[in-house]
């Protein structure tokens, strides 16, 4: 279902054994993806599916044991700046004002100090955190610093956003207003979002793409369209036969395994 | 509930906050008055029972605080007994902070580029973690008689001894520090195209910080405590000389003179470090002072 768009990433039989100990743990069996670029994909699935090492890998944090991905077609060998990871933990420099972490991706490429924090200054306003800008991130609430962390790699000019559970650890309401200035941002800019969940209605709510992946070893066991007009109204019939369908394909492999 | 707050107008609002703001205030200041007036009246204290002291006993070897007193009235201006350390404090405090700093920034030069590298490189750590855990044990003092042989009769064994008690403290901080940073922001740093020597520079070091000024500030401690082994070593003028002076004349108020006048340099300059620290790591509210 890709209209003849060219995709972005390439994930071609991707494996991941860990040691642990003696013993070794298959955390990826064979995985292969393609995404578009521009499309926002959820990774949905229980704890121990591999779903964060799935994203690590293509952040080029964990090297694949075999297989290999590919951005752009140009293959991944580490960490990049076409690719930003938002951490759960948000990973901000806390020795660095809001304005300096959104500013630190430029400043590594050696621009000029008006252009650095004139893109700074343009992502504060993307994420609405203009009076906050010389604050540190301990001043902040968990909600404004996951919009540092997004900004910080939008402005790094990053063209795939992969976000390991970023919402989770805010409370309900800070969640749901992230994730509708996540859509904006994402409608705005044509990012590509690779979003790691565990909750199926953000899935639904979000994603252009759901895909459901189980453990044991993980692997991608559906790929659900999600195509439900924005934005979506999570109490119409058609939002909760999606996520009753996404559910069941959830917990069915979880009786399984 | 906070129902009724809500329904308060705007400018009722500003003058709750503004009366709980000046209340916070008065009681803020309390306090600071609270802890200088403990703080304070500890030493006072103990001088007192010091006072009290020599004075039901009647000892003779001990100077009671008002002969101290006098002799550091003559150390600092003169004046009262005109001997060789009359007048001639800030001599002896310049010479002992030169080897105090000497040894401390010499200490601090090694240590904290070393405890980074040790923390950061595996290979680093292999080499020589090892050799540090079998060296630290070792007492300062039991250094005494190689230093003197290495360095001779002088002010460079004082410096080398004050450089042996603050470069463990530093560069186990440091190391701890390195060590306990958080992986992620090396991960996010490398996605946002920082790397190689950058990575000391921008991520390692200011995110060690804390720990290597806590290491800093240990090491600064025992800066002050060496420089009168360092000082033992024969040199003419320092305070840890003066104290050995007063020791060999027995001129126990001389002894006790040179001791307060450590402590004072000691906790004067402490202070300026935790300033300093205070200043660079406002960003960690849980490290300041």
């Amino acid at each position: 279902m890709s209209k003849g768009q060219q995709d972005i990433l390439n994930v071609r039989g991707v494996t991941k054994r860990f040691a642990v100990g003696d013993d070794e743990v298959e955390a990826l069996a064979p995985v292969n993806l393609a995404i578009p670029k521009g499309e926002f994909v959820c990774l949905i699935g229980a704890s121990g599916c591999g779903k964060s090492t799935l994203l690590r890998v293509i952040a080029g944090f964990e090297e694949p044991t075999t297989g290999g991905a590919s951005i752009s077609g140009k293959a991944i060998a580490g960490p990049g700046s076409d690719r930003g990871m938002v951490f759960q933990d948000y990973a901000l420099f806390p020795w660095m004002t809001v304005r300096q972490n959104i500013g630190f991706g430029p400043r590594q490429r050696g621009w000029p100090r008006q252009e650095i924090d004139r893109t700074a200054d343009e992502f504060l306003r993307m994420v609405g955190l203009e009076r906050f800008a010389d604050r540190y991130p301990n001043q902040l609430s968990g909600g404004m610093k996951q919009r540092v962390a997004i900004a910080r790699v939008l402005a790094n000019n990053a063209d795939i956003l992969l976000m390991d559970e970023p919402f989770g650890a805010l409370d309900a309401l800070t969640r749901e207003q992230l994730q509708n200035e996540l859509l904006q941002i994402w409608q705005r800019t044509g990012v590509t979002i690779i979003f790691v969940t565990h909750s199926v209605e953000e899935a639904v709510l979000l994603a252009d793409r759901v895909l459901v992946m189980s453990a044991g070893p993980g692997r991608i066991e559906s790929d659900v369209r999600i195509d439900l007009p924005r934005p979506r109204d999570v109490s119409s019939p058609e939002f909760n036969a999606l996520r009753r369908d996404i559910s069941r394909r959830l917990t069915s492999h979880l009786v399984k395994a | 509930m906070s129902d009724h707050a809500t329904a308060l107008p705007d400018h009722a609002d500003a003058v709750l906050i503004g009366a709980t703001a000046t209340r916070r205030r008065k009681r803020q200041r309390l306090e600071s008055l609270r802890a200088f007036v403990l703080g304070a009246g500890f030493p006072l204290l103990l001088i007192l029972i010091w006072d009290r002291a020599v004075a039901i006993t009647g000892t003779r070897l001990i100077p009671s605080p008002y002969q101290v007193a006098v002799m550091m009235y003559d150390f600092t201006f003169g004046g009262v007994y005109d001997d060789a350390f009359s007048g001639t404090i800030l001599t002896h405090v310049w010479k002992s902070m030169q080897r105090v700093y000497g040894g401390f920034f010499l200490a601090a030069l090694i240590g904290i580029p070393l405890g980074m590298a040790i923390g950061r490189i595996k290979v680093m750590r292999q080499l020589l973690d090892p050799t540090i855990s079998l060296l630290r044990p070792i007492p300062v003092t039991a250094w005494l008689p190689l230093s003197m042989i290495f360095f001779g009769l002088g002010p460079n064994a004082a410096i080398f001894l004050v450089f042996l008690g603050a470069f463990y403290p530093i560069l186990l901080n440091t190391m701890f520090g390195v060590r306990s940073i958080d992986p992620k922001l090396f991960e996010a740093a490398s996605m946002l195209g920082c790397s190689g020597s950058a990575m000391f520079r921008q991520i390692v070091l200011p995110a060690s910080l804390p720990a290597i000024f806590s290491g800093l500030r240990i090491a600064h401690g025992f800066a002050w405590i060496l420089i009168v082994v360092g000082e033992m070593t024969g040199v003419p003028t320092g305070l840890g000389s003066v104290v050995m002076d007063g020791r060999t004349l027995s001129r126990t108020d001389l002894v006790i003179t040179g001791m307060v006048v450590i402590g004072a340099c000691g906790f004067v300059t402490d202070r300026i470090i935790v300033a300093i620290s205070n200043r660079l790591l406002s960003w960690s509210p849980q490290h300041r002072e």
